[in-house]
């Protein structure tokens, strides 16, 4: 069974389309990212499953109950905010153990239990501590054991790594990675940056302007996007137009290619100048101008390199030239 | 660049201006000690105590001021009331005619309390309403609302709204929400607002000459004793203790937004 | 962690808090109302439709030969504050408004800018409390104070004296207009009060103005070449204009409706708030209090109006 199903739902706010026309899938256990730039509908289409928002339209079911009339405090959905959302006049055990009050429990069994999420998010031993003396890293762990101690059937979080430092980030996205295979728990995650949302997630939903542009599983987000602008935005992937792409293949479609796969040859089908080269440490990373379009290739270190102002020609194999529909 | 030291002008007139206005208020516990009992005359030409057991003796003071207490502490608790609904509505959504309500809320001490007070007498003698306590009230708890309205509007603002999605989320309905989330988070403010709103009813008298009658309240036992002084000495008492015991709410109010950036009392 | 998918839909059979809460979540619109109905019947009952009756006094006239109210609708009671002597009171009201104004500004400005800029740790709590006691402080006492200040044996009389320079104040009381027996029964005293009571207002209007400009505005400023009173007058003043005008609301209204200041200390001629008290009091005027009182409404709604243009809200 699915564990959220969106059947042509819509979230509008007056004239704004914040959610449009959204059908989709989630399947149980799985980790699903949903990506897209800001304004997207990304955030609301979580709010939805959380139960802040309500549909204006369309219909959606969480393990096949009909949701439209359950606020949020009869969902069995945990939310972990953006920012944190810790109570702060309650200390960190208490804020784990809050959902557990609300249900009846008794302070000893809810106190253990807290205990007991903290320590599996590797913070035993911070329960007595209000949340403003923890870090940042530390109160996202809080607000992540406050949602788990109630074992949701599904977790949302919205942004989570957002307000963490590079370092932080690369850490916590491995640790939710494990804690989500060790629980066997339905993850949903909004995010905006496409690595995290590649690397963490077995399937990704790309949003632009409240729809779902493309869904898949990562490889193919990233290899084989669907439309120039999940090439662009997910994987900065080289776009040809639709005209370029008539003339090299014969079909006249839009195109993607990812920088790393254009290479550098005496003879090539496109002809290109070079107008800038930045050194990045493993590859350097060359922009080009062919025939109107801005073009970027990633070089390994050991390959030649152009100058600025060289007239070269590019290359590829078939294969890396992706094929895409027109539009969005 | 402006140095970080003041510059001496600067120091000398800011400090001119707050001798003014403390020099005056310092003046009365002064008079309230002399032995002079029909003039004005400074300096005063004996100290005494006595002037403290003949006011306490006094039973129009007594009954002024427990009018004054009753009035201030209904106002206060209705003031608390609407003016808390009033915040949680206009800073939790955003509504049509949004700016309408702040306005309406405002209003009551923006326009001069005498327009306040001679609109309440108006309706009063239309409605044909006699004056009694009551009246008072109305007027006081009208004009008190926006205090705790400002108090509670600013907490709210500073209070991340997603604290109460967090509560729904993990479990909590509204009521639920209202007691474990909601009413701590807000609490000091509301205490502060409430201590406001009484200090400030305690005080009133421009709308309470209009809606008062024949009753008493203590600033109107003041009004009366300088506009028709009776006893000189014993209305210096009642000036200092008023003075001391308006002192609390703000030293209290000032002790519970200690390290926060509110001001508390901005738009007495 | 598997759940039965009967334990998704808690049980119904809960209590009305919980159903009523469900409500509430399914109809926000609901819940608005309900948060709005008290307060926006409590003062739109009460105070608007006191305001209501108030105005609509106004139109009202008395019969001067039995002293009843007419109860029909005319204009003849606005047109007699035009008469010259009801025209004096509203101009001396309006420009004492704003000599109590101007004067409060002038005293207001270096301790809000002395606060906002300079004051640190517990100078902070020093100025915090220097500012808002004499604030908070009973108006009566402090008018109180003031009798006994300006009262003829008073202190500033004693202190004169030994100063030797109580020729000084017999001169300025010898005065036209600004003089008097006393200075307690001067228009003088009058003014002097009212900046004491009213000019706490301005202070704080102007910190919170000051506060906001960020240090780095200023710095910028002084890394542009700018001299400290090129700043100063560049760059904070105009920034804490607002503030100042935000203030100004406060000082110009309250002084503009008072009453009992220039009952109790100062001359015999009336004041707006006055007027509409020995109107609608021992004259039974009712109408014309009512119409007096209508001339402050419409000032301030003149007064509000520029000074939105000018941004004050946000200073407030």
């Amino acid at each position: 069974m699915s564990a959220v199903v969106f059947d042509h739902v819509s979230r509008h706010f007056g004239a704004v389309r914040a959610v449009d026309g959204v059908s989709l899938a989630i399947e149980e256990g799985e980790f699903f990212a949903m990506l897209g730039p800001s304004g997207s509908g990304k955030t609301t289409c979580l709010r939805l499953i959380a139960g802040f928002e309500r549909p204006t339209g369309g219909d959606i079911r969480i393990f096949g109950e009909q949701v439209a009339d359950l606020p949020p405090y009869k969902r069995h959905v945990n939310t972990v905010f953006q920012d944190y959302a810790l109570f702060p006049h309650l200390n960190v055990r208490d804020n784990v153990a809050y959902g557990l009050m609300i249900a009846g429990q008794g302070k000893k069994q809810r106190h253990k239990a807290a205990d007991e999420a903290l320590e599996m998010v590797r913070l035993g031993g911070y329960g007595a501590r209000k949340p403003s003396e923890l870090s940042g890293g530390q109160r996202q762990r809080v607000a992540l054991a406050r949602a788990l101690v109630n074992k949701p059937r599904v977790l949302l979080l919205d942004e989570p790594l957002g307000a963490l430092d590079l370092k932080l980030r690369e850490q916590m996205q491995e640790e939710l990675k494990g804690l989500q295979r060790q629980l066997g728990i339905t993850f949903v995650f909004v995010t905006h940056d496409q690595g995290e949302a590649l690397s963490m997630a077995d399937r990704v939903a790309v949003f632009n302007d409240g729809k779902i542009i493309q869904v898949g599983a990562p490889e193919d987000i990233y290899f084989r996007p669907d439309v120039p602008f999940v090439a662009d935005f997910v994987g900065s992937s080289n776009v040809l137009p639709a005209d370029l792409v008539a003339r090299l293949t014969g079909q006249s479609r839009p195109a993607a290619i990812r920088p790393e796969r254009l290479k550098l040859a005496e003879t090539g089908p496109l002809s290109a100048q070079v107008i800038g080269l930045s050194f990045l440490g493993l590859t350097t990373r060359v922009s080009f101008q062919a025939e109107g379009t801005r073009l970027t290739a990633l070089l390994p270190q050991d390959a030649p390199r152009p100058a600025k102002g060289d007239t070269v020609a590019l290359t590829w194999a078939e294969d890396d030239l992706h094929l895409m529909r027109a539009g969005a | 660049m402006l140095s970080d030291r003041a510059p001496l002008s600067l120091k000398i007139a800011a400090a001119a201006g707050l001798l003014f206005l403390h020099l005056p208020i310092l003046l009365i516990f002064a008079y309230a000690f002399t032995t002079e009992e029909k003039s004005f005359a400074w300096p005063p030409p004996g100290l005494t105590l006595k002037w403290f057991a003949v006011t306490w003796n006094r039973p129009d003071v007594w009954e002024a001021l427990s009018l004054s207490v009753k009035v201030a502490s209904i106002s206060t608790v209705i003031a608390m009331f609407l003016g808390t609904l009033c915040a949680a509505a206009v800073s939790r959504t955003r509504f049509f005619g949004r700016e309408t309500v702040s306005l309406l809320v405002i209003l009551p001490i923006a326009l001069p309390g005498v327009v306040t007070g001679i609109a309440l007498r108006s309706a009063f003698s239309i409605a044909d309403i006699p004056f009694s306590t009551w009246t008072i009230i109305l007027g006081h708890a009208t004009f008190c609302v926006v205090i705790v309205y400002n108090n509670a509007v600013a907490r709210f603002r500073r209070t991340s709204g997603s604290l109460i999605e967090a509560s729904m989320d993990l479990g909590a309905n509204m009521f639920q929400t209202l007691r474990h989330v909601i009413l701590p988070n807000i609490a000091t403010a509301l205490v502060v607002g409430g201590m406001l709103a009484f200090a400030l009813s305690f005080d009133e008298v421009i709308v309470t000459t209009f809606t008062a009658g024949q009753q008493q309240t203590l600033p109107i036992w003041m009004l009366e004793e300088l506009v028709r002084p009776r006893e000189r000495p014993v209305t210096n008492v009642v000036a200092m203790v008023v003075v001391l015991v308006t002192m609390l709410p703000i030293l209290g109010a000032y002790y519970l937004t200690r390290g926060t950036d509110q001001v508390a009392g901005q738009g007495k | 962690m598997a759940q039965t998918d009967a334990s998704l839909v808690q049980s119904r059979n809960e209590g009305l808090g919980a159903r009523l809460s469900d409500t509430l979540w399914r109809r926000p619109s609901l819940l608005l109302f309900l948060l709005l109905l008290p307060p926006v019947l409590w003062l739109g009952i009460i105070y608007l439709g006191s305001l209501f009756a108030l105005l609509l006094q106004s139109f009202f006239s008395i019969d001067h030969f039995t002293g009843m109210i007419n109860y029909e609708f005319t204009l003849r009671t606005y047109a007699e504050l035009f008469t010259p002597a009801n025209f004096d009171i509203i101009l001396r009201t309006v420009l004492m408004a704003a000599c109590t104004t101007v004067a409060s500004a002038i005293i207001a400005f270096p301790i809000a800018f002395y606060a906002a800029r300079y004051a640190k740790g517990r100078w902070r709590a020093v100025f915090y409390l220097g500012i808002m006691m004499p604030l908070w402080s009973s108006y009566l006492v402090k008018i109180y104070a003031w009798k006994l200040i300006l009262a003829k044996e008073g202190i500033l009389t004693w202190a004169l004296e030994g100063l030797h320079l109580n020729w000084l104040l017999d001169a300025y009381l010898s005065l036209p207009v600004v003089g008097g027996n006393s200075l307690s029964v001067s228009v003088t005293g009058t003014f002097i009060v009212f900046v004491y009571v009213w000019m706490p207002f301005m202070i704080l209007p102007i910190q919170a103005a000051l506060e906001r400009v960020p240090t780095s505005m200023l710095e910028a400023s002084g890394d542009l070449g700018a001299r400290p009173g090129q700043t100063f007058r560049h760059v904070l003043f105009p920034l804490a204009l607002p503030g100042v005008v935000a203030g100004s609301i406060f000082t110009f209204s309250l002084t503009l409706g008072d009453y009992i200041i220039p009952q109790i200390i100062g001359t015999s001629r009336l004041f707006i708030g006055q007027a509409v008290y020995q109107h609608q009091g021992i004259a039974g005027n009712i109408p014309l209090a009512a119409a007096f009182a209508v001339v402050p409404i419409v000032i301030m709604g003149f007064y509000l109006w520029g000074a939105k243009r000018m941004g004050a809200f946000d200073a407030l």
